[in-house]
């Protein structure tokens, strides 16, 4: 299955990714008017440390613990696809709380939103990948297992 | 006089309306000309420091930002313009002295750009290349004067250790230290997939590129910072660089500042110190000298690198590469078994001064102004501006 993978050698830190992902599932059609003075809540993150930083988003997992750990089965793998179901979603935090990457984060209004690979979407294809100035982040088929 | 006097050379225009506050701007400007006001949510701008390299406009989502000139002017006349007084502010104040980089910034006449050479049949017959193969490849090293046979009739090829380029273009030197290790890494990395060579410039060659060997040419220096023999035998060539033509005639400062983890280790001195090229070799004040050098060289990577010595294209320098009788203090590379000069190109182009020394009859040197890369270097943003000098070469 292809996923996104980051090289952190290239990433610049810019956090367009953040951006990219906030804007492609907005459901607006222009970057500021989706964005603009708005709280951000994107389903990728910039981790920054002292010399290194690079995106993390759902690894979708071929055992994830967040759908075995979900209480109300909101979570649920689809074609290899970990999507939410947020009409089901309580807001319980418990897959944060088994996220050994740290992928998931509520929206707005406190209910689970995560990383969907942008399939069902305006964009159709990863938008981080897409906006990715130095093609850090890339979307594509590997053979190691996660 | 405050530096501040002099208004910025360019002007940030940003579009509020589209401006989303993703501080893109502001993280990858190398110069912090954006910075973000925490309390009203928006992005101001410093013009002072940009250099307009566009990097912010290119990365901006919304397109929210454009560079333009700033058209706020001095009172000028034909003899005072408006660049002239303000690079005299500037010099006046900093002590320093203006370098540009890329050439000449002043409209001097090139004699060569109004020159027609059409050689179609005095040589080969012209090719076309939308029809017939055109090679490109071309091998610079000393070539035989006569030809010669062995016993039994045969031609004898063993020729002097020759350089392959799949085509006449070479990356100019700049050392690992002025430009940025990503920057150095590109350059290896294309020279590699383009068939042709890059060169370490003179601050010694970092462990990782050492793969790279045979599309580098090692440099010798008057500074010899990261000369070993390793370094020597990792190339395929080695070129000893007399000048160069960004500032002919002129060494080289790397500030101390600079010099830090893999730019000290790889230059082979302490981290913090100054890292100074004299204008001149201190071991070579003479033809003879030089020869000494090429042949240590040589007998260094036993006679199997072609040795070249790169000389700034300055006046006169046809006969001081080829060591015929003229007024200049040093002459003849060409004439100690070299088998090829390589020429910085001339310093007529390069020199940015002459303008403006001419039109204010200052004689003022000219270092690096806030410009290129070599000043606020970070890994990124070299890859975006580069001072590099061009360089031409012949074979002799």
């Amino acid at each position: 299955m292809k996923r996104i993978y980051v090289n952190e050698d290239w990433c610049l830190g810019c956090h367009l990714c953040e951006y990219n992902c906030a804007f492609a599932n907005s459901g607006e059609a222009d970057m500021a008017a989706a964005l603009k003075g708005k709280p951000l809540f994107p389903r990728i993150h910039i981790e920054e440390g002292d010399k290194i930083c690079y995106a993390v988003s759902c690894r979708h997992c071929e055992d994830p613990l967040c759908v075995k750990s979900c209480i109300a089965g909101a979570l649920q793998v689809k074609d290899g696809v970990i999507t939410v179901d947020q009409s089901r979603c309580v807001g319980c935090l418990t897959c944060v709380l088994v996220c050994p990457y740290g992928a998931l984060a509520p929206n707005e209004n406190g209910v689970m939103q995560k990383c969907e690979l942008c399939l069902q979407n305006s964009c159709g294809e990863p938008a981080c990948v897409k906006g990715c100035p130095n093609r850090a982040i890339v979307f594509e088929e590997r053979s190691a297992v996660l | 006089m405050n530096e501040l006097y002099i208004t910025p050379e360019f002007e940030v225009v940003r579009n509020e309306n589209r401006c989303i506050a993703c501080r893109v701007c502001e993280r990858q400007c190398a110069n912090e000309v954006h910075s973000f006001d925490e309390t009203r949510g928006v992005l101001r701008s410093d013009e002072i420091r940009c250099v307009n390299c566009q990097r912010c406009v290119s990365l901006c989502p919304t397109h929210a930002l454009k560079i333009v000139k700033n058209n706020c002017t001095l009172r000028e006349n034909a003899n005072w313009q408006n660049a002239t007084i303000k690079e005299i502010y500037k010099q006046a104040n900093t002590g320093g002295v203006l370098l540009s980089s890329m050439g000449n910034p002043k409209p001097m006449p090139v004699y060569w750009d109004k020159i027609l050479i059409n050689a179609s049949q005095v040589t080969n017959p012209p090719i076309d290349p939308l029809r017939e193969p055109m090679e490109t490849r071309v091998f610079l090293g000393k070539k035989p004067d006569v030809l010669r046979r062995g016993a039994d009739g045969k031609l004898l090829t063993d020729l002097e250790p020759q350089l392959s380029l799949s085509m006449p273009v070479m990356f100019s030197a700049m050392s690992y230290g002025s430009i940025s290790y990503n920057a150095h890494a590109s350059l290896a990395a294309a020279a590699e997939a383009l068939g042709i060579l890059y060169n370490t410039g003179e601050g010694g060659l970092h462990e990782d590129f050492y793969r790279y060997g045979a599309n580098t040419i090692v440099q010798v220096a008057s500074g010899r910072f990261g000369v070993y023999e390793d370094y020597l035998n990792a190339g395929a060539a080695i070129e000893i660089k007399m000048g160069q033509g960004a500032k002919p005639g002129i060494g080289g400062h790397l500030p101390g500042a600079k010099i830090v983890g893999d730019v000290s280790r790889t230059r082979m001195i302490p981290e913090g110190t100054d890292a100074i090229s004299p204008a001149p070799h201190h071991d070579i004040y003479s033809i003879e000298d030089l020869r000494q050098l090429v042949y240590s060289l040589k007998e260094a990577t036993d006679y199997k690198k072609p040795v070249i010595v790169k000389v700034a294209a300055v006046h006169n320098i046809a006969a001081i590469a080829s060591g015929q009788p003229s007024p200049a203090a040093w002459r003849a590379p060409a004439r100690i078994s070299l088998p090829s000069t390589a020429f910085a190109a001339a310093p007529v182009r390069r020199r940015p001064a002459s303008a403006i020394m001419w039109a204010s009859r200052l004689s003022w040197l000219w270092l690096r102004s806030t410009s290129g890369c070599g000043t606020r270097a970070s890994a990124t943003t070299c890859l975006w501006s580069s001072a590099a000098p061009s360089v031409r070469r012949r074979t002799l």
